[in-house]
């Protein structure tokens, strides 16, 4: 193969299988196995995007979920593009079509890069000091300008075509994190019989063990580590309870053990399957989780320490071991650890030339810088590097050895084509800490490491601070174990070359000068002048430090940052590390995305749509629907190319003229049956019901214990232990839902229960006056007569063939009947109801009829009228209260003085003088036109509409005093002006109430 | 992947009461009530579903309805408690196949797991955004009762979670 910096062998890739991708249209050839980091890696392409606030050139930093620079965003068509992807984490497939980000018009040849020459006009916490003036250019010009600066990344436009998975799992115990610890700790939960889970972000399992050499010295119960990786997964494949899961991120650890993991299921397929979902999102519940979420390299801070070719050293043997790529031909090591060396010396036997380690410790000492020594590699101990050359990538690195006595001594310049940097490894502790576990400061590794656990959880492993692979290995088997009961048993015998874990924190010494720019946070540009900027201006707290500066802020939430950025801080304010705070680290872990957590709550799916059984007769009938809640429920019924307020005219004259059918199914039912069912009524509702007979309705309204109208409906007596009662249609769940809460908890002593039978009816209104000769024909066994059936009386009977439990009641004030059916028999009844209407004239109506004809009657709808805060007589409702009841819910809050204050709101009807001038809903009434503001709002109108039925604009309000104001001129203020009304009774039709006798 | 199919049609009722007054219940019923928490019972095709400490769902088939409410009201009488009749208030689903437990995880956040959730086991839970009653019949079939406006959803759901189980 032609690419460049591919080894000569080795890596996990697989050198028989070429894949074709383009990277910002450019072709280039990788290998199957490979990420899209490490094939630009292999192709000598460094160059991968610019930074964020300064458009500097940047490379691929480290090889994982911490990578700050290198984001891309991969395409695959107009709605399936991709922002922000770590190429780091890309899987290359044939095909793939990558493009870096935060660059016009090239890569290469970047405008943004001006703010680089602008640096000193814009630093740290610019945007709270400019754009302040003048104050009329935010809205036009700074905030657009700042907008499209602002953010990483472009969002597809298009819908997401993507299905996306979710699922609910239970274990007992979950590992996070498939590296030597995970493994272990995996293997000794198994044990148990009981149900493990093991996660990990990467596409295979092994973790750091992945990273080294195939013809290693590492070797675990003396086969090689890769070898060990292969018979673990065995050994865990041969317990049917344990489950693997790869390309999983555990991203967010939430109260009691839920863990949020996403499964990345189709990303990597160069074809995904049609209609396979591309991820799954895991709610995972674990009695007990071991964390082994290992350790992330931390760079070293230094001059330039930003420019493409300067990579970490554990991922520079990452890129090599793994993926067989090169960072360079020559190289340079820069380093405050051990690490680094294994790095080098394997670069080195891949035929890579070590042009020079620099180590800033001045007497190191272990085996492997013993190794390092033994195979020629040039070292410098006591020496910083303090700079780098080169433009787009590394062509130098400069050196200051300091002297024993530490004075700085010669400076000099190695020519290379990538720097290796190591400052140590900061441990993993984002989801101890998310799952609000205690982190404490270790002073002997110079770092925060998991202290006090606030769950059923264990950290094992480099992210507890452990990193000898012996120790690894040991934590896991005992952290495994324990997450069982049981003590540890299993040993493992290693052979590894031992390296101290110390590193170093914060800013390399230099002589660069103050305006030398040492990056601490790449992904935001954040330098440690930046920070040392945040102090001087006063900020102490890491917690404002982080927001002035916006270290630590960005997509990577500071994987590779926050711990220099504490040092950085914590040396300026001249204080100890601990003393100067943590930043919360906050999930998720990794960006999620928004079609994951949707789920499959989309499309139709999106929330549960409600029908009733007449549903299909009204959308053959041409229903416009509205939302009512989850209900759809038919509007009004247009009939040739009418608009809403032709079809609601047409509707409520006919109702009144001749009859209407409407589908009330929607309306809430609960059966209140047992012998104290009476009593409970008593109790509930603001009514009297002890002498309500078997047979009769009444119109019952609902209180909160704080006095104000909460839900109201018929009530039918079906048995003298048994209730019909309705609620509204939104109301129906809450109703229930207190009317359960006062029973269990206030009143146990009643034998009564309730039931809700919303669905079980299904209800069909015929209103009109010629409703009865309409039902005539219908009913079996049932007298209609005036006499037998009166207004506010249900009997038993069948209609249409079906038994049906039948109510004379009415809400448009004219005669009416609903029929209450089993509900799969509705649609059966409606059709006959239709049939043997048409003769009379019968007309379908919807729920806009339904509110005008009751608002003609001054019917009120909760919800409407009322807004939580009005009494039963503040809307018209006194009348209804069982006066000589001891007790009912809201009865002690009515008696309050306020609750019968005269000027209270109170339901009046306004009648526009202007006849066809509708009013607004929620509209402001006052007592006086042409006033300036504040104007002094005495009410407020609650339903407006055309009266056909009257021929003229009608309104409902909530007035002041309203009651004593009839007669009186009051105006609503309009858009137009003051519009005059005049307050009137809210019973604009039939106020002697004959029509509902007919 | 798991099917999906409706169950036969059922007589439902929703019996409530205080569970030491119930005797005369069970008598008429041919078997005891479930008094242990999200328990089922039943014999010959009548089953009861605990669904709380006074509540239970009665099963039938559809042809015994009015018989079995005849004579749970009259052996009851005497007994305070509230029979309701239900049977068209929800609609049953049968789930069935080696992967029905996946396929509900989707959107059912229980442990579903048969030793978490065995074999007779019922309970009211939700189902994505929908409340259902779910009652494991065998190791891999589970009943679900549904509200009827709520039953479109909850094909809608499960239809899709059988889709993406693997």
């Amino acid at each position: 193969m032609s690419t460049r910096y591919r080894s000569a062998s080795g890596g996990r890739i697989d050198r028989g299988r070429p894949v074709r991708f383009t990277f910002d249209g450019r072709p280039y050839i990788g290998c199957a196995g490979d990420t899209l980091a490490s094939a630009l890696i292999a192709n000598g392409v460094w160059l991968t995007g610019r930074s964020f606030k300064y458009h500097r050139p940047r490379g691929v930093l480290s090889a994982g979920s911490d990578e700050p620079n290198a984001l891309v965003a991969v395409r695959r068509d107009e709605a399936r593009c991709t922002p922000n992807l770590r190429a780091t984490q890309v899987e290359l497939y044939d095909g793939l079509a990558a493009v870096s980000q935060n660059r016009y018009p090239s890569l290469a040849f970047d405008l943004g890069v001006a703010n680089n020459l602008m640096a000193r006009f814009i630093p740290a916490g610019f945007y709270y000091k400019t754009f302040m003036w003048p104050a009329k250019a935010w809205d036009r010009l700074y905030e657009p300008a700042i907008r499209r600066a602002a953010g990483l990344g472009d969002a597809p436009t298009a819908a997401d075509p993507d299905h996306y998975a979710n699922r609910f799992a239970h274990c007992e115990v979950l590992v996070i994190g498939a590296g030597p610890a995970g493994l272990a700790a995996a293997m000794a939960a198994a044990k148990g019989g009981e149900r493990v889970i093991l996660v990990d972000e990467q596409v295979e399992v092994g973790g750091s063990l992945l990273d080294e050499p195939a013809d290693g010295g590492t070797t675990i119960d003396e086969i090689s580590a890769r070898d060990w990786i292969s018979q673990s997964l065995a050994r865990l494949a041969a317990y049917p309870r344990v489950t693997v899961i790869t390309r999983a991120t555990a991203f967010g650890y939430f109260a009691h053990n839920m863990i949020g993991v996403i499964e990345r299921l189709t990303d990597h397929l160069a074809a995904p399957p049609a209609g396979a979902p591309r991820e799954r999102l895991w709610q995972i519940r674990a009695r007990d989780v071991v964390l082994a979420t290992g350790a992330i390299e931390r760079p070293l801070v230094f001059p330039d320490n930003d420019r493409p070719g300067v990579v970490l050293a554990g991922a520079a043997r990452t890129y090599l071991n793994r993926y067989g790529a090169l960072p360079g031909k020559r190289v340079v090591v820069a380093t405050g650890c051990d690490s680094a060396y294994a790095a080098a010396l394997d670069l080195h036997h891949a035929g890579v030339k070590i042009a020079a380690i620099a180590d800033v410790r001045r007497v190191p000492a272990g085996p492997l810088i013993e190794a390092a020594r033994r195979a020629g590699l040039p070292i410098r101990f006591g020496c910083m590097i303090t700079g780098t050359t080169g433009r787009l990538r590394v062509t130098g690195a400069r050196f200051l050895v300091i002297t024993e006595d530490g004075r700085a001594g010669l400076g000099e310049t190695v020519a290379c084509d990538a720097v290796l940097m190591s400052g140590g490894y900061t441990p993993s502790v984002h989801l101890f800490s998310q799952s609000r576990g205690k982190l404490a400061w270790d002073p002997d590794l110079q770092t925060y490491l998991p202290g006090v656990s606030a769950e059923n959880e264990r950290s094992a492993g480099a992210c507890a601070g452990r990193f000898d692979l012996a120790g690894v290995l040991r934590d896991g088997e005992a952290a495994g174990s324990a997450s069982i009961g049981v003590e540890p048993s299993r040993t493992f015998s290693v052979h590894a070359m031992a390296a101290n874990p110390r590193g170093v924190l914060g800013a390399l010494t230099h002589d660069r000068g103050p305006r030398a720019k040492a990056f601490v946070d790449w992904q935001n540009d954040v330098t440690t002048n930046d920070l040392k900027l945040a102090v001087r201006e006063g900020f102490q707290s890491i917690e404002h430090v982080k927001r002035y500066t916006t270290t630590g802020m960005a997509t990577d939430q500071g994987k590779t940052s926050n711990l220099n950025a504490l040092a950085v801080v914590a040396s300026a304010l001249g204080r100890p590390i601990p003393q100067v705070g943590l930043t919360t680290f906050r999930m998720p872990y990794t960006p999620v995305t928004f079609g994951v957590l949707a789920g499959l709550a989309r499309g139709d799916l999106f929330e549960p749509v409600r029908t009733t059984p007449i549903h299909g007769w009204a959308v053959a009938h041409g229903a416009v629907f509205e939302d009512v809640g989850q209900w759809k429920r038919a509007r009004y019924f247009p009939r040739g190319g009418e608009d809403m307020d032709a079809a609601v005219r047409r509707e409520c004259l006919a109702v009144r003229a001749a009859a209407g059918i409407f589908d009330a199914t929607t309306l809430g039912k609960i059966e209140v049956v047992g012998p104290d069912a009476a009593e409970f009524m008593n109790r509930m509702y603001i009514n009297a019901w002890t002498k309500l007979g078997v047979g009769q309705c009444r119109y019952g309204v609902l209180c909160r214990d704080d006095g104000f109208v909460m839900d109201d409906g018929v009530v039918g007596r079906i048995a003298a232990d048994r209730f019909h009662v309705t609620t509204t249609t939104g109301g129906a769940a809450r109703v229930l839902s207190m009317m359960e809460d006062y029973l269990q908890t206030e009143w146990p002593d009643l034998d009564v229960w309730l039931t809700s039978t919303t669905e079980q009816w299904a209800v069909i209104a015929v209103q009109g006056p010629k409703a009865r000769e309409i039902l005539a024909g219908l009913v079996d066994g049932v007298d209609l007569s005036r006499e037998a059936l009166p207004h506010m009386s249900l009997t038993h009977g069948v209609v249409a063939g079906v038994p049906a439990r039948l109510f004379r009641v009415s809400f448009t004030g004219e005669l009416g009947f609903e029929i209450n059916v089993p509900a799969d028999r509705g649609a059966q009844v409606w059709e006959a109801v239709w049939a043997a209407g048409q003769a009379h004239g019968l007309t379908a109506y919807g729920t806009e009829t339904m509110h005008v004809l009751r608002a003609e009657k001054g019917f009120i709808i909760v919800g409407q009228e009322t807004d939580g805060t009005a009494t039963p007589d503040d809307v018209g409702l006194g009348w209804a209260i069982g006066k000589t009841k001891r007790d009912f819910v809201g009865k002690r809050s009515l008696a309050r003085p306020a609750m019968s204050d005269p000027a209270r709101k109170q339901l009046v009807g306004l009648a526009t003088v202007d006849p066809a001038r509708i009013l607004e809903e929620g509209a402001q009434i006052v007592a006086e036109p042409g006033g300036t503001t504040p104007l002094t709002v005495i009410g407020h109108v609650t339903s407006a509409y055309f009266s056909a039925n009257w021929d003229r604009s009608i309104a409902l309000a909530m007035v002041s005093g309203g009651r004593a104001r009839m007669g009186e001129t009051l105006y609503s203020p309009s858009s137009t002006g003051d519009v005059p009304v005049q307050v009137v009774s809210p019973v604009f039709y039939d106020q002697a109430g004959e029509g509902v006798h007919g | 992947m798991a099917e999906l199919s409706p169950a036969l049609e059922t007589a439902r009722l929703i019996l409530r009461g205080r569970p030491a007054e119930l005797d005369a219940a069970e008598v008429a019923l041919g078997f005891a009530l479930p008094r242990e928490a999200c328990r089922s019972a039943g014999v010959s095709g009548r089953h009861a579903l605990w669904l709380g400490p006074d509540e239970w769902l009665l099963l039938a088939p559809a042809a015994v309805a009015d018989a079995l409410t005849a004579m749970l009201e009259a052996a009851t009488a005497q007994a305070p408690h509230a029979l309701v009749d239900v049977s068209q208030r929800q609609i049953g689903l049968t789930l069935s196949g080696s992967d029905v437990e996946e396929t509900l995880a989707a959107g059912c956040p229980l442990d579903l797991d048969l030793k978490a959730f065995p074999v007779g086991m019922c309970t009211r839970t939700v189902l994505a955004k929908a409340e259902i009653v779910l009652w494991r019949t065998d190791e891999a079939t589970f009943h679900i009762e549904v509200w009827r406006s709520f039953s479109a959803y909850v094909r809608g759901i499960l239809e899709v979670a059988g889709a993406t189980v693997s």
